[in-house]
């Protein structure tokens, strides 16, 4: 199977971007540097094509209730307009992809929205299909009629407001509105995945282009997105859980937040076991001490070599200029603080665990 | 996109020049290697005093992305390392055959260096 390419892919071409594969789509990883890219979103704004991200709209009578039964928050409590983070579950309790859940504005003929991760798209239309038996309920993939924009950083409301018909003082937080932006019909969501305020923009994937051109500042591409959510903690589904390589719940994972054991939903059993007896492991923050990069995959150890757990990710944060990890450790060497090792090339480099996220925002 | 290529270096497949300077010489990275690499965060190289064997690796360059190791063009030992490179990686990015420069090292056979590759047949490779 060839690589799924975004609608924008000759424009990022064209802006002598560097691809990767990520999630079966081809992707710009880099424009310019990945920290300058970085810098742009953590002191003005930058632009991303996330078009690889899929886009489900559940809609009908019953789109509430198969919400409610295939994702760990409460859909009960969004309003029109609103949104929140939440997972899907297995039985199990172990977590197949995390998820913004909007609730669409009243203007919208459609209820629900969610963004499976890169390449999860269809995994998930299938398994929401395969719980709507009975219920009054339609689901449609969009993934590939729409393009996703995030723009992104302290600058982007200044950057959005001279070319939208939308109010954007009048938009809270975690929110999502229809607007005209650049001519084009755009749902627009105050959401992102840096750390900084910014905008989520939803547009069809035929005019994305002119969107994105008329949103004149740094293209970014996935180097940065990775950097700038690891400075947040930010889960990367695929590489800080996986349900084959890296089974782990909501719990573990540092997300009990978005499990509404009130409800129910496929897993919910399962966690409210794990809540009650608390999980073994929680994902952790790491800073090197000595120099090195940690990276997935890496070992961490106790100062006299027991191991401990696996880096998922690492990188040299850029805003910090210091080496941060996350890793999976368990619960007794996880106060802020402890003295541990990270196995860089056999060499066990001193590190020490840190709270998420990294940085203060 | 068309990188510097010095004309008075010898060059390795793997990215790394060789400055000669009687039985001395300087090694480093390319402009390319750099470009390919991105942001470098993090340097690490041998001692003073270590021997290199041309062909193998001797030290590693990471940028945010990607970890790589450098391979030593020619064989000899280590006279001076670039301690600047500790606390500036990113000299590597913007003076790859200046201030970013890796080592300095004895040659042990002055002929390894006709076995490298010319400028003009580096530039080909990475055309």
């Amino acid at each position: 199977m060839g690589l799924r390419t975004p609608p924008l892919g000759p424009v990022h071409e064209d802006a002598g971007a560097t691809f990767t594969d990520f999630g079966g789509w081809e992707m710009p990883v880099e424009f310019d540097s990945i920290r300058t890219e970085h810098a742009a979103v953590r002191e003005s704004v930058g632009k991303f094509d996330v078009s690889h991200m899929g886009e489900i709209v559940v809609s009908g009578p019953d789109a509430t209730q198969l919400m409610q039964r295939l994702t760990t928050n409460d859909v009960t409590v969004l309003d029109p307009g609103e949104s929140h983070y939440s997972a899907m579950t297995r039985e199990d309790g172990v977590m197949l992809d995390d998820t913004m859940v909007y609730r669409l504005p009243t203007s919208v003929d459609d209820d629900f929205l969610f963004i499976p991760n890169a390449g999860h798209d269809e995994q998930m239309e299938r398994r929401w299909r395969d719980h709507a038996d009975g219920l009054d309920v339609t689901v449609d993939n969009r993934t590939a009629a729409y393009g996703l924009i995030a723009l992104q950083g302290p600058d982007a409301k200044g950057l959005l407001a001279p070319e939208t018909d939308l109010d954007l003082d009048a938009v809270p937080a975690f929110a999502i509105v229809e607007g005209t932006t650049a001519g084009v019909e755009t749902l627009v969501a105050t959401t992102g995945y840096t750390g900084e305020r910014g905008y989520e923009l939803l547009c069809p994937a035929e005019e994305i282009e002119t969107v994105w051109d008329t949103l004149n500042c740094q293209p970014c591409g996935l180097g940065a997105r990775d950097t700038l959510r690891l400075e947040m903690g930010f889960l990367l589904a695929g590489q800080d859980f996986h349900p084959d390589e890296e089974p782990r719940n909501p719990y573990e994972a540092g997300i009990g937040s978005v499990v509404e054991l009130d409800t129910e939903f496929i897993g919910r059993d399962a966690l409210e076991q794990i809540a009650v007896e608390g999980p073994d492991e929680k994902l952790t923050g790491l800073s090197l001490i000595d120099r090195g990069i940690p990276r997935d995959g890496y070992d961490v150890t106790t100062p006299d070599g027991t191991h401990l757990g696996t880096i998922t990710s690492g990188t040299m944060s850029p805003t910090l200029g210091t080496p941060i990890a996350l890793a999976y450790l368990p619960m007794e060497y996880r106060n802020a603080g402890t003295t541990l090792r990270v196995v860089v090339r056999d060499e066990p480099k001193k590190a020490r665990v840190r709270a998420t996220p990294f940085l203060d925002r | 996109m068309s990188f510097n290529v010095p004309d008075d270096l010898r060059y390795l497949d793997t990215h790394e020049w060789v400055r000669q300077d009687d039985d001395t010489a300087t090694v480093g990275i390319s402009d390319f290697a750099q470009d390919e690499l991105g942001d470098v965060v993090f340097v690490e190289l041998p001692d003073e005093g270590d021997e290199l064997t041309a062909g193998t690796d001797f030290g590693v360059v990471e940028s945010i992305k990607a970890v790589s190791d450098v391979y030593a063009p020619v064989s000899g030992t280590v006279t001076a390392v670039n301690d600047d490179l500790i606390d500036r990686p990113e000299l590597l990015n913007e003076d790859p055959y200046g201030d970013g420069w890796l080592l300095e090292l004895e040659l042990a056979d002055e002929s390894e260096l006709d076995g490298l590759l010319s400028p003009d047949e580096y530039s080909d490779q990475i055309a």
